[in-house]
């Protein structure tokens, strides 16, 4: 089989002549100041990595000091402490930006066949929002502390001596960071498509990180003025949420659900996003049910504002409203459902290999179906006041989102790990890495929600006898899982180094950011791309002299050569 | 298969230099002039829409406390001067008209046109400040604070200060002090225009004596603001007693008495009133000092010609911010000022 030369540049590694986005400039500055959204993802990729371990390390504290359910290292007070900070850290600072700002910022260009996002400044601007908001989290961490837990709830978060101020300020500069990225994506997925990809002919991610930015610009303002008024009531003393001055302590609770609940679907819309893609490319099938897929993602973003109620089934909430909110809770499963059993439809009779990130997909299908699921529980109006505030509403979460959000998230990077490096990573060892999260994982939860349906309480410092045994089984999963992600990023930054190089296409993916040379060139494509159907496999074939895939167009010799792009006259 | 054929189109360098084809303000990963102002346009909406759920929390909570205690709202509103509000509620909409003829006038290319269009509109935003400034030192004047230091009694007038600026001027010594920045920036800019003038560096030098224009707005709203709540005041003091209905009294004697005790059974509910009041038209107020920002951003490159018919987003973006911005003083002044 013959190639031509244009194969070659695009598929091969031949690159423009400023060099790829990794050695383009060198230099802290141009890192720093860059407005590439590859080296912007990048950077994120590592805050995000470093807020994931510390949290995951304030995790592993906490797990330590139950092992015995009486005092080993941490006082109560320290140990509320402890669970806040690890909640704050994983939600607002790791799960909420990972996917989208870290994963969906390298590749959505990319996948658009477009040089940059819309507003490169803006998504510079996020990332230092990014990092201030977390900047501010420490602070809080090494000052006063913070006992609030991350849901920040009043009247304790108006009285409490911990470093409220400072957590606020926090997520509300978090916040605004979640907002720009949001609102960058949206824009540029509806101004700079190119010409012929229609909406039904986007990959399956950009549907899910478009669904994602709707939740994150209508849902995050009101988390704004929520922790400002908050803010506000600790500084003033504004009375709005103190009952002391006639203010409403629940209404507290109706403006955070409002956009908390929302924002768990910002966690994990673009993990599904994500195990769409894998789902597809590592099954080598066309994906099935591309429209459903698709508009599940819309209907559960909007679902997802219509249930924020189900937090306060045990707050006074009325009966009625919280029928109305159970029920609505019930229907985001129809959405969640039709994803899975699409996904499950492309596997059948497809070709499917067990890389690395298949065997996290695969993991996220089961981890995520469990957590849908107990979800169900929890919806459920007279079970829930059972279960309310248990370690099975902690179990259920978790599930969601580190079964769901971290695996997928682990799974995507392992999977385009190959593009955004030039390098393959072992598979054996990420195979490795993905059982030992998967057992780890499971081992650390779902003791938990037997505890929970016993009754167990969620946030105890101690706890009785009788609970030890599933504590202890929790424990030890979690040192598991922890290793497991240690593993995972070991081996992705070992192939950084040591891995052998790749071709432009080693899955043989026929989205457009596998077009591109790996690493992609700093301006993303030296060629003008192929438009193809992003699920139609067929259109690319393995090519020896380049070892790796290549799109069909290219390899008939007799085909005329295509023109060169204008030489740069500069 | 024509799939060679529709392809995207891909960047090369040369459109970074071509400056004469694009216009110079063309990012580089934008194909067309139009594709970037469409990408602008979609952008500033979707920004807008944050800014109203911005808001949105405030108005539920507007609306819960409201629902829960109306004759608080009714009485507390009392303290409000509508002539004060409603004087600002035209200057805003005046400042509305200004800004949507600048942004034609930059449509048309007509630079010079839009700097002085623009320019009137920051004025108006600094008068509304000025404004807003002499209604709320006027309030700490009586002790009207958010809820937890509320503390004023009916029929206290304070007493008119004797020393200082403030009793040559016949001012409360709060409106002093929230004169001062303003005054620190008129003198600064007046300054930095000056010697950027010396320094023939005209763009900068108009720059900055505009921006010293817009906070000689500041003090037209404040001096003009404190003569007519000088004539109201004494006009009252004249007129005897037409002061607020019975509930507004009770009320009033009751945080009075109460004080802003946390552990007070019953707790001054009037002053909740304010502390949306002060949540709602501070954060307005922030948003018209962004405003003001933004306005003399868009001064400066008027007075450097950058707006031309095939570029002018900037001046409608930031003119559909200020339109926002108007629109939620339209929401806000009747329903803070105008109950009952
Ligand atoms: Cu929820």
């Amino acid at each position: 089989m013959s190639t031509t030369p244009q194969a070659a540049k695009l598929f091969g590694n031949a690159i423009g002549e400023k060099g790829n986005y990794l050695n383009a400039s060198r230099g802290i500055k141009s890192w720093l100041l860059t407005l590439d959204h590859k080296r912007i993802g990048i950077m994120y990729l590592i805050g995000v990595t470093v807020a994931l371990l510390l949290a995951g390390v304030f995790a592993l504290v906490l797990r330590s000091e139950l092992f015995t359910g009486t005092k080993m290292f941490l006082t109560e007070a320290q140990y509320n402490q402890m669970f806040t900070l690890h909640g704050a850290i994983m939600v607002f600072a790791f799960i909420i930006p990972s996917v989208p700002a870290a994963l969906g910022n390298f590749v959505l260009p990319m996948m658009l066949g477009a040089k940059d996002v819309a507003f490169p400044r803006l998504n510079l601007c996020s990332f230092y929002l990014w990092l201030f908001g977390t900047g501010f989290l420490l602070v809080a961490m090494l000052t006063n502390g913070l006992d609030t837990g991350w849901t920040f709830y009043t009247p304790y978060s108006i009285k409490t001596t911990s470093a409220v101020m400072y957590a606020t300020m926090g997520a509300f500069i978090l916040g605004f960071s979640s907002i720009f990225t949001g609102l960058n994506f949206l824009v540029t997925i509806n101004t700079m498509r190119p010409p012929t990809m229609t909406w039904f002919k986007m990959p399956l991610f950009l549907w899910s990180l478009y669904a994602t930015s709707i939740i994150q610009i209508l849902a995050t303002p009101v988390l704004g003025i929520t922790l400002l008024l908050l803010f506000a009531e600790r500084a003033l003393h504004i009375g709005i949420f103190d009952p002391a001055y006639g203010g409403d302590p629940v209404l507290f609770q109706h403006f955070f659900w409002f956009y908390s609940h929302p924002a768990v679907y910002i966690m994990i819309l673009p993990a599904m996003g994500i195990i769409s893609e894998l789902m597809s490319v590592h099954a080598h099938k066309k994906i099935f049910g591309y429209a459903f897929i698709a508009f599940s993602s819309v209907a559960i973003a909007l679902l997802g504002f219509l249930v924020w109620g189900h937090h306060l089934f045990a707050s006074g909430q009325s009966t009625l409203l919280s029928l109305i909110f159970s029920a609505i809770t019930f229907s985001v499963a129809i959405p969640s459902a039709v994803k899975v059993f699409n996904w499950l439809a492309t596997l059948y009779k497809g070709s499917i290999s067990l890389v690395t990130p298949m065997c996290y997909a695969l993991s996220f299908i089961f981890l995520f179906g469990i957590g849908g699921l107990t979800g169900l529980f929890l919806g459920t109006l007279s079970v829930d006041i059972h279960l309310h505030d248990t370690y099975f509403v902690v179990a259920h979460f978790h599930f969601v989102m580190v079964g769901g959000t971290l695996t997928a998230l682990l799974g995507g990077l392992f999977h385009w790990w190959p593009k955004m490096f030039g390098r393959m990573y072992n598979d054996f060892m990420g195979r490795v890495s993905c059982f030992l999260v998967f057992a780890g994982f499971n081992l650390t939860f779902f003791p938990q929600f037997v505890m929970g349906a016993r009754g167990m309480p969620r946030r105890y410092a101690r706890y009785d006898p009788e609970f030890q045994i599933f504590h202890q089984v929790s424990t030890i999963g979690a040192f598991v899982l922890g290793i497991g992600v240690v593993v995972a990023f070991a081996v992705l930054v070992y192939a950084i180094y040591r891995g052998p190089k790749v071709g432009g296409n080693p899955w043989g993916a026929a989205s457009l950011e596998w077009q591109s040379s790996s690493p992609p060139d700093y301006h993303n494509f030296t060629h003008k791309v192929v438009m193809n159907d992003p699920y139609d496999y067929s259109v690319m074939v393995y090519d020896e002299d380049l070892d790796t895939y290549i799109h069909r167009e290219f390899t008939v010799p007799e085909k005329p050569a295509r023109t060169e792009p204008e030489p740069t006259t500069t | 298969m024509s799939s060679v054929d529709t392809t995207a189109e891909v960047h090369d360098e040369h459109h970074d230099d071509d400056h004469h084809d694009h216009g110079e303000f063309i990012a580089h990963h934008f194909d067309t002039p139009e594709q970037q102002y469409d990408s602008g346009k979609l952008g500033i909406w979707v920004f807008l829409v944050t800014e109203v759920l911005f808001f949105s929390g405030l108005f539920c909570a507007y609306v819960l406390l409201r629902y829960h205690q109306p004759e608080v709202f009714v009485a507390a509103s009392e303290h409000l001067d509508k002539v004060l509000g409603g004087i600002n509620t035209i200057v805003l909409l005046f400042s509305s008209l200004t800004m949507a003829w600048a942004v034609r006038a930059a449509q048309l290319g007509q630079n010079r046109f839009a700097s002085r269009l623009i320019l009137i509109t920051m004025v108006c935003a600094a008068v509304f400040l000025g404004v807003k400034a002499v209604e709320y030192s006027h309030k700490w004047d009586l002790n009207i604070y958010v809820a937890s230091h509320y503390n004023y009694i009916e029929g206290y007038h304070p007493d008119a200060p004797s020393e200082g600026l403030a009793g040559a001027l016949g001012v409360s010594q709060s409106l002093i002090n929230l004169c001062v920045l303003p005054a620190i920036l008129l003198v600064g800019f007046l300054v930095a225009g000056v010697i950027y003038r010396v320094r023939e560096s005209q763009a900068m030098s108009a720059l900055y004596l505009a921006m010293a224009v817009m906070m000689g707005g500041f003090f037209l709203g404040a001096v003009g603001g404190q003569i007519y709540q000088n004539a109201a005041e004494s006009a009252a003091a004249h007129g005897g007693d037409h002061g607020h209905d019975a509930a507004a009294g009770e009320h009033a004697e009751e945080a009075a008495v109460t004080g802003p005790d946390t552990t007070s059974k019953y707790p001054p509910p009037i002053g909740m009133f304010f502390s949306i009041y002060y949540i709602m038209t501070g954060l307005h107020a922030f948003h018209v000092i962004g405003g003001m920002v933004a306005l003399s951003w868009l001064y400066y490159r008027c007075t450097r010609n950058h707006f031309r018919p095939d570029y002018y987003g900037p001046v409608d973006f930031v003119g559909l911010y200020w339109h926002l911005v108007d629109l939620i003083w339209i929401y806000l002044f009747p329903l803070l000022y105008l109950i009952n």
